[in-house]
């Protein structure tokens, strides 16, 4: 037998074959690609259900079976849900509630992690780990204590007592991602300038802050989405009608709209906008604050 | 002339002075105002609910709440309700977290090589992650809903007769449901972590093991997950963790019912506090999920340690 009829009777063989199959690019990518669109779809299809339903009238909402696209699409819905039914107030009030929160955190934590980033001083590990603790420590396990605390201090329906609270939940996790940023600016700048005679604060604002966006942009924006998102301590906390928040609005409005399921979806959708906006203006930094946890 | 020098140097030297005095403050300083906030806000609160859970709580302004040792906890370990919401509790992890990390891997895996659009279906994957519990849970009450719920439909059109199956009114079809939504909405976080996981990997190792012809199945074994193994556990760890803190989907598609059967731990809690007033009691079931989440965290983190 010649080596080329040796290497003919390989190519015939079934393992060779399926071997080539498999190498095939072209036919790799295609499943990888149906496997993937499978997984969006299952995603995403909630969602699209969501979308149509809003879009349809009370009538084609309640036949049976359901309808997938609705055959004449109305916004009925979110005008009724954005005027008569206060969706409006609730989204104003989110975003007060959201953008307090960002700010307080931004302040406190950039104040805080620089303490920790660039200060030598007696109980700074202690300090921190404590910090730290509370991270295995979910927030939805202290609703009790925090909702007496707040009755305390007279902040219960208020939306002020719902940003305090946020922030303190969000200190430990922003806290934890700017110490790691700040503390990997080069010192020699930083020494540099104190030469120069600039304050400590000084030097925070104009050298550490400008070069730390990416880190403040990820706090920032997880901030805001765990704020807007929030609805045990609002839900808890928030007994007037005009200070309702989008989420406990939501979960209210079905048990006071019976059947009301357009109306509801629609401002569903108006709820679920502002975060996918800002998560596709802001990918990559959502990506850079998930997975910090698991490198750092 | 010798008068001025001397006041240059003395101002010059109490300048310093303050300045060194400044510089030992100024760190405490400006950690100050975001501990005070963690302090009163956290931390208390973490001290107050033990306390308040050795008490029996009296709501009235001004009552004396008298202190009751551990009869919290000992009414908690003999409530049958405790018992099915413990259950619960530890099903739902098991059910939710193996299949969220195991899809996540598989995702992230396809999405890791060049494909057409993959950021767009990355972003895709992960839309459920930042959606508010609360709209996905409705939604999903909605499509199981056994009356005009989109999936008795489907069931229907594809079976030919009419399929009306209480998914929310039973146990398990309750418990199912709310399975498959914390899946379903935790695939794009596992999916964004073990992504940059994969970006990490040793691709020198890989290749070396490619070229001295182990199977991709060995490589897989071999050299990818053991590279992997931090990620798999810091995974595995905040999954569990999330788990114990399972709360706005079954409080709002079945709170907890029916007759309690769907109830976890902190749905139980909130129920005795919120809507019985039975805060000590509430804070007893919150403190033993507190212990135990703190417990599970200071474990794992020893293991993972320990495995360098």
């Amino acid at each position: 037998m010649s080596v080329l009829e040796a290497i003919a009777q390989q190519r015939q063989s079934a393992k060779y074959r399926i071997f080539q199959i498999i190498k095939n690019w072209k036919i790799d990518i295609s499943i990888r690609m149906l496997i993937i669109l499978l997984f969006m779809a299952i995603s995403i299809f909630p969602f699209f259900y969501m979308l149509s339903l809003s879009f349809q009238p009370v009538g084609d909402i309640l036949t049976f079976p359901p309808v997938l696209i609705p055959n004449k699409p109305t916004a009925v819905n979110y005008i009724q849900a954005w005027q008569e039914n206060d969706f409006a107030t609730y989204f104003i009030n989110s975003m007060i509630v959201s953008f307090g929160t960002v700010i307080g955190t931004l302040i406190f934590s950039v104040l805080t992690a620089y303490g920790f980033a660039r200060y030598k001083f007696r109980g700074r590990e202690f300090l921190f780990y404590l910090f730290l603790a509370s991270l295995v420590v979910p927030g939805i396990l202290l609703v009790i204590p925090q909702y007496l605390l707040m009755k305390d201090f007279g902040l219960l329906n208020s939306r002020r007592g719902l940003v305090l609270l946020y922030i303190s939940s969000n200190l430990a996790f922003s806290i934890f991602l700017l110490r790691s940023f700040f503390e990997s600016v080069p010192k020699e700048l930083e020494e540099a300038m104190r030469m120069d005679g600039v304050s400590e604060l000084g030097i925070l604002v104009r050298l550490i802050l400008p070069l730390s966006m990416s880190s403040l942009a990820t706090v920032a924006i997880f901030t805001f989405n765990g704020a807007w998102d929030e609805f045990v301590l609002a839900y808890t906390m928030i007994t007037s009608a005009g200070k309702r928040t989008l989420p406990m609005g939501l979960a209210l409005f079905l048990g006071e709209h019976t059947l009301a399921w357009g109306q509801f979806f629609a401002a569903s959708v108006i709820a679920t906008l502002p975060i996918v906006l800002v998560f596709i203006v802001s990918q990559k930094w959502f990506q850079q604050g998930i997975s910090i946890g698991a490198f750092k | 002339m010798a008068v001025e020098e001397f006041n240059m140097q003395h101002t010059t030297l109490y300048r310093k002075k303050v300045s060194l005095n400044m510089r030992h403050l100024f760190p405490y300083l400006i950690i100050l105002p975001g501990l005070i906030f963690y302090l009163l806000f956290t931390v208390y609160p973490i001290y107050s609910q033990f306390q308040i859970s050795f008490l029996h709580w009296v709501v009235t302004p001004g009552a004396v709440s008298p202190f009751v040792g551990l009869a919290n906890y000992i009414q908690a370990f003999h409530d049958p309700v405790v018992l099915v919401a413990a259950r619960n509790t530890a099903l739902y992890i098991i059910a939710t977290v193996p299949p969220q990390m195991i899809l996540g891997m598989i995702a992230a895996y396809l999405l890791v090589t060049k494909i057409p659009g993959a950021a767009i279906w990355r972003a895709a994957i992960f839309l459920p992650v930042i959606t508010s519990w609360v709209v996905v849970s409705y939604l999903f009450s909605y499509l199981f809903n056994s009356q005009e719920g989109l999936v008795n439909g489907a069931l229907s059109v594809l079976l030919h007769k009419d399929i009306v199956i209480p998914w929310l009114q039973d146990t398990w079809t309750a418990n199912g449901v709310i399975w498959l939504l914390a899946v379903w909405k935790g695939i794009g976080w596992s999916m964004v972590v073990f992504l940059a996981a994969f970006m990490n990997l040793p691709k020198d190792q890989i290749e070396s093991a490619r070229v001295d012809g182990a199977s991709s199945l060995r490589v897989w074994w071999h050299v990818i997950l053991p590279s992997l193994r931090p990620v798999i556990t810091f995974v595995f760890v905040m999954l569990v963790i999330g788990g114990t803190q399972a709360f706005i989907s079954i409080f709002l598609m079945t709170q907890g019912g029916p007759a309690n059967s769907t109830q976890v731990m902190l749905t139980y809690s909130y129920q005795q506090a919120f809507v019985f007033f039975n805060f000590s009691y509430a804070a007893a079931i919150a403190s033993i999920m507190a212990v135990l989440t703190f417990g599970l965290s200071v474990l794992f983190i020893r293991v993972l340690r320990e495995r360098g």
